[in-house]
């Protein structure tokens, strides 16, 4: 079938519902196309809060939140984007408040904060208190919230629809989308003025991450796949605190409210490498770190994790300010919280990296002043560049619903003034190219199951590309992908049917996956230097002269890529050595 | 240990009826449930179907019925279901709702049923240029119905739910409370004209399968209790 809309936005995660929530108040025929129930993204999972310098508990501002982010970026976020994102966060997060988010009250009634790693008073002093949360559920919150008010306004969702491809017109225009219905096995065209793309994270690339099962980076690969290019692939954020051997997110909440990270000495570590924040130092540091005390053999019992210890700060904060977490180390690894320590180790996150964007949320084809026309991305697979080399906590959601804002007002706006234009004409069989593809996954009766596909590219990805790199590992990470390539593109599926063929999308998903996992891999072969999540031991310093700039990555999906170099947007902050 | 892991399937392209298959899964005492599921569907049978997303309890995708409950998959493990080596644990979709195949139900009539309670804040009052201010004690009054993940585990373990399809139901009802108790929510006459009715609260019977079904442990009964007091006292 054809569906036909103004606005086609792929995912329905914060980035997503935002935007759609904001292109159709500003009167755009909107529709959200996502491979899950809206209200199973992944966003429903974060934690611990929302940063804003709404200054609710002590005096805030909202130039301190873009230092510590610029910063925190390691130099490379462009201050230019930074600056609208902080400076926009109060007003957004008002606007969430009035659409009816559930955050926690402080005692006047206002929206609670607490601390969070890297967010700073008076440009470094001391931790402030910017992270508005709905106990340690603000995703779910926000999310939830967001969905309501879509389904208010009258949103039309295309539940457990995954989107395959795009549409580009001969002259690189972007005019709809092809997509999968997962319910009958149908293909279908989305015509349309505009595709946002909002597909989230990667994480699943990785053996141990905080990611959902969907986190496959779907978009990412779709972008390549059209010609276009990715940024500052290299960057991948390690939280420091994932439950051991599980990689379940512990929020840096918990540090926030005075969670201490221990060695097997019972030693507080952060405190001889971060002295004034110590552990609420930003998380590429603290995952750096983790990792040193454990090859130092102060893991503990010898083991690859160290404790998280929040038996000091007492039952009623965590029942009541961190809840969720209380029960997930119960749950997962029998440990309570309140009387025994957590155990932790880094687990694959977040991606800094992705489809470059200008900060109205249009996507550019690699240098500042092309745009594709017709094409937005928001959220996390998107790269504005707000979080440069390493994100700071509670900027992910901030990042999700500024600039999900506005892609849907920018939105809105363009189909305004291109109202009495007609769509672009879709290209002859638009769904070909995702036709052959099923098939040929449908019609192989000998090969591999994509499971052993899928192991060995997280395995390598993790072994090859996580908190430590050096030039043999990326070398490996790099060759390991053609081989991973041809074995994902002969995985035979069992399940040869029409309805919920869930195998099928696996299949598809494994072949995206080797596309981007290469952009990482050969991205943090080239960055021949350390800065922020990307930790080099051959070249362990950060090199200013030469790596003060985006990689821009573009590939064939065959092999064959290339870099190119954006220059990073410095107003403000000039770099410096970073020391918390 | 190996457990024997029974999954009622079935495939619409070509069962008439469900059935049930077993298979023999290695298992430690600290793996999920979903953990099982996962096994079988990557080593041994590609074709067995069921969502699945966050894996930790927060996405609400993987309610099933377990060993006869409506649980989360993810968040249940092994050594809190069987008891040793050998042991049995069955999964089977959801009752209540019509099954798509396997594990997977179709949610259709559920999220009709959300949509009806106008379930989203409704205040016309131009809003202060600041957040609305609401005291801690306010914000506990919906805390505990904030926390729901809308799995549907809570409807589908209803009894007045089964007897009758177009009864709301706990989730939409405790979505209505949710918002209905808000202090910044205006919209109390609106919504309570859909849920003071004989398929609304009325039909809840406090039978507490909900609060024992609710895998965020929410008190939902507790909760429409106070909805149904409310809604008396607004008749008034």
């Amino acid at each position: 079938m054809i569906f036909s809309h103004d606005v086609v936005i792929v995912g329905a995660g914060g980035a997503g519902l935002m935007a759609a929530l904001y292109a159709k108040e500003g009167g755009a025929d909107v529709a959200v196309v996502s491979k899950l129930h809206p209200l199973r993204s992944h966003t429903g999972a974060a934690q611990g809060g929302i940063g804003a310098a709404l200054g609710n508990e002590e005096e805030d501002n909202w130039l301190w939140h873009t230092f510590d982010t610029v910063k925190g970026s390691d130099y490379l976020g462009d201050q230019d984007a930074i600056e609208i994102m902080c400076k926009d966060a109060p007003r957004t997060i008002i606007e969430l408040e009035h659409y009816g988010v559930p955050f926690s009250r402080n005692k006047q009634g206002k929206i609670s904060q607490r601390r969070f790693g890297g967010h700073t008073r008076n440009f470094g002093e001391a931790a402030v208190r910017r992270a508005c949360h709905a106990a340690d559920r603000t995703g779910h919150a926000i999310m939830h919230t967001l969905y309501d008010q879509c389904t208010r306004q009258g949103v039309r969702f295309y539940d457990e629809y995954q989107v395959l491809d795009l549409i580009m017109t001969p002259d690189g225009a972007c005019n709809g989308a092809v997509a999968y219905e997962i319910l009958t096995g149908e293909v279908h065209t989305f015509h349309s003025k505009i595709v946002c793309m909002a597909t989230g994270g990667y994480g699943r690339a990785f053996k141990t991450t905080s990611n959902a099962h969907a986190g496959t980076g779907d978009g990412l690969a779709m972008v390549l796949r059209n010609g276009l290019p990715l940024e500052d692939m290299e960057f991948v954020q390690f939280h420091p605190t994932g439950l051991y051997r599980l990689g379940i997110l512990i929020t840096e909440g918990a540090r926030g409210e005075g969670g201490i990270l221990r060695n097997n000495d019972g030693e507080r570590f952060m405190e001889r490498y971060a002295p004034t924040v110590k552990d609420l130092a930003p998380r590429d540091l603290v995952s750096q770190c983790m990792y040193k005390e454990i090859r130092a053999g102060r893991g503990i019992n010898g083991k690859e994790h160290l404790y998280l210890d929040m038996t000091h700060v007492g039952e009623e904060v965590l029942l009541k300010k961190l809840p969720e977490i209380t029960i997930f180390s119960r749950t997962y690894m029998g440990v309570d919280p309140i009387t025994e320590p957590i155990p932790v180790a880094p687990t694959c996150h977040y991606a800094m990296g992705g489809i470059p964007t200008n900060f109205n949320s249009q996507v550019e084809t690699g240098n500042r002043e092309a745009i594709v026309p017709g094409l937005y991305a928001a959220g996390e697979c998107a790269c504005v560049s707000v979080h440069g080399a390493n994100r700071l906590g509670t900027n992910s959601l901030l990042d999700l619903v500024v600039f999900g804002r506005r892609a849907g007002m920018a939105m809105a706006q363009e189909i305004e003034e291109r109202r009495r234009e007609r769509k672009l004409p879709l290209p002859d069989a638009p769904e070909k190219r995702t036709r052959d593809m099923l098939e040929a996954i449908l019609s192989r009766t000998e090969g591999e199951p994509v499971v052993n596909v899928r192991t060995d590219l997280q395995q390598s990805m993790m072994d090859n590309v996580s908190v430590f790199r050096n030039d043999e590992t990326l070398s490996t990470a790099v060759a390991d992908m053609e081989g991973l390539r041809q074995r994902a593109r002969n995985v035979v599926v069992r399940d040869k049917g029409k309805a919920f063929n869930t195998e099928l999308m696996d299949a598809v998903e494994i072949d995206f996956m080797v596309d981007y996992a290469e952009a990482i891999a050969a991205g943090a072969h080239h960055r021949t230097e350390s800065r922020g999540a990307h930790s080099r031991e051959d070249y362990d310093k950060r090199n200013d002269d030469e790596w003060l700039k985006h990689t821009i990555y573009q590939s064939d999906c065959e092999g064959n890529f290339e870099f190119s170099y954006k220059d990073v947007v410095i107003t403000r902050f000039q770099p410096k050595e970073r020391k918390y | 240990m190996k457990l024997t892991v029974k999954i009622k399937r079935y495939n619409p392209e070509k069962d008439t009826a469900p059935h049930w298959q077993s298979y023999e899964v290695p298992a430690e005492p600290l793996d999920s449930a979903l953990a099982l599921l996962l096994h079988i569907k990557w080593h041994i049978d590609g074709t067995l179907t069921f969502r699945k997303s966050c894996a930790h309890g927060i996405c609400g995708s993987d309610a099933m019925q377990i060993n006869g409950e409506n649980k989360l998959a993810c968040s249940i493990l092994v050594q809190d279901i069987v008891k040793g080596d050998g042991d049995t644990i069955t999964f089977a979709p959801l009752p209540g709702s019509p099954v798509i195949k396997d594990l997977v139900i179709d949610q259709t009539r559920f999220f009709e049923k959300y949509r009806a309670v106008m379930p989203w804040l409704i205040n016309n009052t131009p809003p202060p240029e600041k957040e609305r201010i609401q005291s801690p004690e306010d914000f506990d009054l919906i805390e505990d119905a904030t926390k729901c993940i809308m799995c549907g585990a809570c409807t589908h373990s209803c009894p007045s739910t089964w007897a009758d399809p177009d009864y709301l139901g706990p989730a939409a009802m405790l979505k209505a409370y949710r918002y209905t108790l808000d202090t910044r929510d205006e919209g109390s006459d609106e919504r309570l004209g859909v849920v003071d009715s004989k398929e609304g609260l009325w039909k809840c019977y406090t039978i507490f399968n909900c609060v024992q079904a609710c895998p965020k442990e929410i008190d939902i009964t507790r909760w429409l209790s106070a909805l149904k007091r409310k809604s008396v006292t607004a008749r008034l």
